[in-house]
């Protein structure tokens, strides 16, 4: 019973959901989209229960002194100061002169728009480093990749602008991105969506069942 | 040579590639810039919606994608507020509200406009493609209260405003999942609204199936895009002024793979016998 209740739930629940996208009568939608704002509060949980699982697991790795622990520290720390000023400064949290406002402004936006900025030192390292043409289908990649790069910024048009237009930078450029490269981007798609609706079929039938409690 | 390539410490790329990035920013050189069809779609069919409707605006990034995606949601302000629009702004990813309500406002106090009159924020919300569903119920009902706390039915610029059906246009700005993608198949698809979007340009190649199919009318892709949309615009923002240094960054990434094989091919040169 304890496992096959849930199947049973998930089976109904998906079904009608399925049903609801075909039947607009307001006996299945007024229910489906009840349904669907219960996702909405169901989801919002997830993050009282992922801020109590970071605090437990990181304070564990703490009283153990697990390597990197003083770094857990400073994690809870920033942890708990911007929630606890959240929760003092309330609705006006977001106004001029507000210490939330202030973290989120002056420390969380800058972190990560370095992290972010970070990427440029190393791809140029990779390139160099990392991107080998040891057979044809590299030279391939490598032969579109220079061409993209260098036809999507505008110095592509000033090397390229004196050539007749079908051999400029730009123009073969467009023509990879719209041509090879959508057709198998478009294959991707199609067996991305085949697969959705394989597993999504497998979990209303009861036949994929590795979401609960890790069973396969 | 390329044996001294092969152990250059790579502080030295770092180096370089800093200085690449640095000096256009401070010496600007100006390089042409051609606007492609899918920007020139993105601006026409925002300057086809009619004077003084409500467009539908989800900012979902957060400030990682800063450089590519605000100088592009300036610009379709302006242009909107110019025509004036009024926008609704929303933003499903939970590290980008504030930078999104710090763009909105900073545009909105440049071109005169209204807290709640003109345009409104309506903040983060959790549950991704849920949220996009619930919105076709009523926008009110996902989004009861906006960024600020207010009640969203009782704002003037909600006045009008019940679901997708209510927007002319959906202009998304997205750098990755929850974003374009999910609008269109979540939005679009079922709710058959027009829609434009600016992405990251690692992500813009994921758009083009839908930009063929006409399931998007324009895209503007990552920099290049915002600043091609700049000079369509007649503007010259941060995107315009940062393509110099994407230029520069461009063609030491393209030499460093050069190199790099350059310095392979010799080497296996020099052991064969």
């Amino acid at each position: 019973m304890k496992r096959e209740f849930p199947l049973f739930v998930t089976a109904v629940v998906g079904i009608f959901m399925i049903l609801s996208f075909f039947v607009p009568h307001h006996s299945v939608s007024v229910p489906a989209d009840f349904l669907q704002q219960c996702a909405i509060v169901v989801v919002a949980f997830g993050y009282v229960l992922g801020g109590a699982n970071v605090l437990k697991l990181n304070t564990l790795a703490i009283s153990k002194r697990e390597p990197g622990w003083p770094y857990k520290i400073v994690l809870i720390a920033s942890l708990l100061v911007t929630v606890v000023l959240g929760v003092l400064e309330g609705r006006q949290f977001l106004d001029q002169g507000m210490k939330s406002k202030w973290i989120y402004d002056q420390l969380y936006s800058p972190m990560q728009a370095t992290m972010f900025a970070l990427l440029a030192f190393y791809i140029a390292s990779a390139a160099f480093r990392a991107f080998r043409i040891r057979t044809a289908e590299a030279g391939f990649l490598a032969v579109a990749a220079l061409i993209v790069m260098l036809g999507r910024v505008p110095v592509g048009q000033l090397l390229t602008g004196w050539l007749p237009e079908p051999i400029q930078l730009p123009t073969i450029q467009d023509w990879i991105m719209e041509t090879p490269q959508n057709a198998s981007k478009r294959a991707i798609l199609i067996g991305a969506a085949l697969g959705v609706m394989a597993t999504g079929l497998r979990v209303i039938l009861g036949i994929e069942r590795s979401y609960l409690s890790g069973e396969d | 040579m390329a044996h001294a390539l092969e152990n250059i410490d790579r502080r030295w790329i770092f180096l370089i590639m800093g200085l690449l990035v640095l000096l256009p920013l401070l010496f600007p050189l100006a390089l042409p810039l051609v606007v492609s069809n899918r920007v020139q779609g993105f601006h026409d069919t925002i300057a086809k919606v009619p004077d003084g409707s409500t467009v539908l605006m989800p900012c979902d990034y957060d400030p990682g994608a800063i450089p590519e995606l605000v100088p592009m949601t300036r610009t379709a302000l302006r242009q909107l507020f110019q025509k004036n629009c009024k926008v609704v702004v929303l933003c499903l990813w939970n590290g980008g509200p504030g930078l999104v309500d710090n763009v909105v406002r900073s545009v909105a106090t440049e071109m005169n406009k209204q807290d709640g009159v003109d345009f409104v924020n309506l903040g983060f919300k959790e549950g991704r493609e849920a949220v996009m569903v619930v919105m076709g119920q009523g926008i009110a009902n996902a989004f009861p209260r906006d960024y600020r706390g207010q009640e969203t039915r009782s704002l003037p610029v909600m006045r009008g405003v019940r679901d997708y059906s209510s927007f002319p246009l959906l202009v998304s700005i997205s750098a990755g999942y929850p974003g374009t993608k999910e609008w269109v198949q979540q939005v679009q698809a079922r709710f058959h609204i027009p829609v434009v979007a600016g992405v990251t340009a690692v992500s813009a190649p994921e758009y083009y199936p839908y930009l063929q199919s006409g399931q998007l009318l324009g895209l503007l892709g990552g920099m290049a895009g915002a600043a091609e949309y700049e000079k369509a615009r007649g503007e010259k923002g941060t995107a315009t002024r940062g393509m110099d240094a994407q230029s520069m960054a461009h063609i030491f990434v393209a030499l460093c793979i050069l190199a790099g094989n350059w310095v392979q091919w010799s080497k296996s040169r020099s052991v064969a016998p």
